[in-house]
């Protein structure tokens, strides 16, 4: 079963890059690169863990979104709201405060994402204890499941089978407003999405159940919106007390060690997208010692420090926390899955199946990529191995691929430009054409305007 | 045919794997089988570690062709006595010391044989030893 990854959340403003090369040389698994003064993201490669937008220096990197519109196309609106929205809130203002602007701006159901998670906690528990795997890795984070299909196709089978909360709590909310008589197509599900690779996750059905969402909402977004009219309204609307039954362990969930906290056995969390690399490195060459489960996420902190967040992520941790101690219930004694199983109706419906997905490798024809690893061992010979990022491609070993891929050139590195002018193989006219062709016209010429210059205007 | 020389040192268990770790990202590039990389990763990650934990001096020679991949470790250390005991599963000669650091529990060469389609082992007592592991990549 082969996937199309071909829908990428996050995208590049061209209007506004000015073709600078923090982002292409932040991104994790090389999918920048530079063209024509702008960057250009590759859409096989790119992972959708948002470190670029998070490294731009001018804002030119964005979330796609839906128009907010499209939840009219729904009677029952439906919005899941994950913990660290209103963590991002002081805490002061009251759930059901943020809740009911969130009705106001037209949502007629307003739910926690992480509503399920005493479910899910129960089910990876369960698969904890079969023989299977391990350690099992978490299929909470979508980049990381991402990077695992492209970057470590070894370690699929480790993979939890059981969906995140979020989709478990869609699919449970679904079927109650059902249960109540209301018809399947007049329900619209949207996840207000702390990140990209949640948005990129639904839009190319990176597990077979994300259909149960109909539509993800940008955070940032819902954030000023709500914000806006707390701060202009003098009336604490509680309109609809909440029926939810959220547990102090499951508002952490999201967070740094919040999943592997509930997690018997023994386990480990990572967060960070560095770190997750190095970690699944390891794990892939068998430096592991044994580990029952496996907590990874693409974020520093866990989704606190989700790129369409607002503010410090430690001290979005520490709201939730505050948020945490106020809750009645701590965790469920009882089978959380026994209280829900009615609704659910069978446990097949929670199964996540990853889908195999097209991996990075320089040929799919062994053959044919042994011969073009050779032409890179070849091309590395002359390359001066400064990784500068001055040809557009991120580092010279990757300038060498893309050169094999047919996709750049020798000659756009600038330090064998100056060879091959000495050895008179290049005309300096030429060579700034050259230059502009990555860089953009008149990049070279004076210009005070530009970030950090006398008259700087961005 | 493609080779790559790396050379292995003798009691560095901190950099034990990194053979095995740049053979590994090698092989993904070249989409080869997951199942197959695997087999190569550990029984290459184990000859590698026997080099850092018995010799003093190693030199690592990975050669890719069309079909196979060879790797030829030579050592320069003890070498191996008996080396039928050593193909016995559960036997180690190793030290407390390499014990603790979560080596040594046997089964190393057992283990590489498993998971190679060849395998020659010469050995000359206090001279070192030679092994040559070759893998078919292709199905």
């Amino acid at each position: 079963m082969n996937e199309q990854y071909t829908y990428h959340a996050i995208k590049v403003d061209h209007n506004v890059c000015y073709g600078c090369t923090h982002c292409m040389h932040v991104c994790p698994t090389n999918s920048i690169r530079v063209n024509n003064g702008k960057a250009h993201i590759l859409i096989d490669k790119c992972i959708d863990c948002g470190e670029c937008l998070k490294n731009c220096p001018v804002n030119a990197i964005y979330v796609d979104q839906d128009d907010f519109s499209n939840i009219y196309e729904y009677k029952y609106r439906v919005a899941l709201v994950p913990a660290v929205l209103t963590g991002q809130f002081p805490t002061n203002i009251i759930e059901e405060e943020i809740f009911g602007e969130m009705n106001k701006l037209g949502f007629t159901h307003v739910y926690h994402a992480e509503d399920m998670a005493p479910v899910i906690k129960e089910l990876i528990n369960y698969q904890i204890s079969e023989d299977t795997d391990k350690p099992l890795i978490s299929t909470f984070c979508p980049a990381v499941v991402r990077l695992i299909q492209v970057k470590f196709p070894l370690l699929l089978p480790h993979l939890v089978d059981t969906l995140p909360p979020i989709d478990a709590s869609a699919i449970y909310y679904r079927k109650l407003l059902v249960e109540e008589g209301i018809p399947e197509n007049e329900i619209g599900i949207f996840y207000i999405t702390p990140c990209a690779a949640k948005i990129a996750s639904i839009k190319n059905n990176l597990s077979s159940s994300n259909s149960n969402i109909n539509g993800v909402i940008n955070m940032s977004f819902l954030y000023n919106r709500i914000y806006g009219a707390i701060k202009n309204s003098n009336s604490c609307t509680t309109k609809n007390p909440l029926l939810s039954e959220l547990t102090q362990d499951s508002i952490k969930w999201s967070l740094s060690r919040g999943e592997l906290s509930q997690i018997d056995g023994t386990g480990l969390a990572v967060d960070e997208i560095n770190n997750v690399i190095e970690f699944l490195e390891l794990l892939e060459n068998g430096e592991v010692p044994e580990l029952d489960f496996l907590e990874l996420r693409t974020c520093d902190q866990g989704c606190a420090g989700g790129a369409l967040l607002q503010g410090n992520r430690f001290l979005t941790v520490e709201r939730i926390k505050t948020r945490a101690k106020k809750l009645k219930i701590n965790s469920f004694q009882e089978s959380y899955w026994d209280k829900c199983k009615d609704v659910f109706n069978n446990k097949a419906c929670l199964k996540y199946e990853v889908k195999e997905a097209k991996p990075a490798v320089l040929d799919k024809d062994f053959s044919k990529a042994l011969k073009k690893m050779e032409r890179i061992r070849d091309l590395m010979c002359f390359l001066p191995g400064i990784d500068c990022g001055a040809c557009g491609s991120p580092s010279c070993q990757t300038l060498a691929e893309d050169i094999v891929q047919g996709d750049s050139n020798l000659s756009n590195c600038v330090f064998l430009q100056r060879m091959m002018e000495k050895k008179r193989k290049l005309h300096s006219n030429h060579a700034i054409r050259i230059i502009e062709g990555t860089w953009g016209k008149d990049r070279l010429d004076k210009d005070c305007k530009k970030k950090g210059a006398k008259n700087e205007d961005i | 045919m493609m080779r790559t020389n790396y050379n292995v040192e003798g009691g560095d268990f901190t950099k034990a794997g990194n053979v095995a770790s740049c053979v590994k990202k090698t092989l993904k590039q070249l989409n080869v089988n997951a199942k197959i990389i695997k087999r190569v990763v550990i029984a290459l990650y184990e000859a590698e570690v026997n080099i850092v934990a018995h010799a003093y001096q190693g030199h690592v020679t990975i050669d890719i062709d069309d079909q196979y991949i060879t790797m030829l470790l030579k050592d320069k250390g003890p070498g191996i006595e008996d080396i039928d005991l050593a193909m016995t599963q559960g036997f180690s000669t190793a030290s407390a010391k390499v014990r603790e650091m979560g080596f040594g529990a046997g089964m190393g060469l057992p283990n590489i044989k498993k998971n190679v389609d060849e395998l020659t082992l010469e050995s000359e007592i206090n001279i070192g030893i030679t092994l040559c592991l070759k893998v078919k990549l292709t199905e």
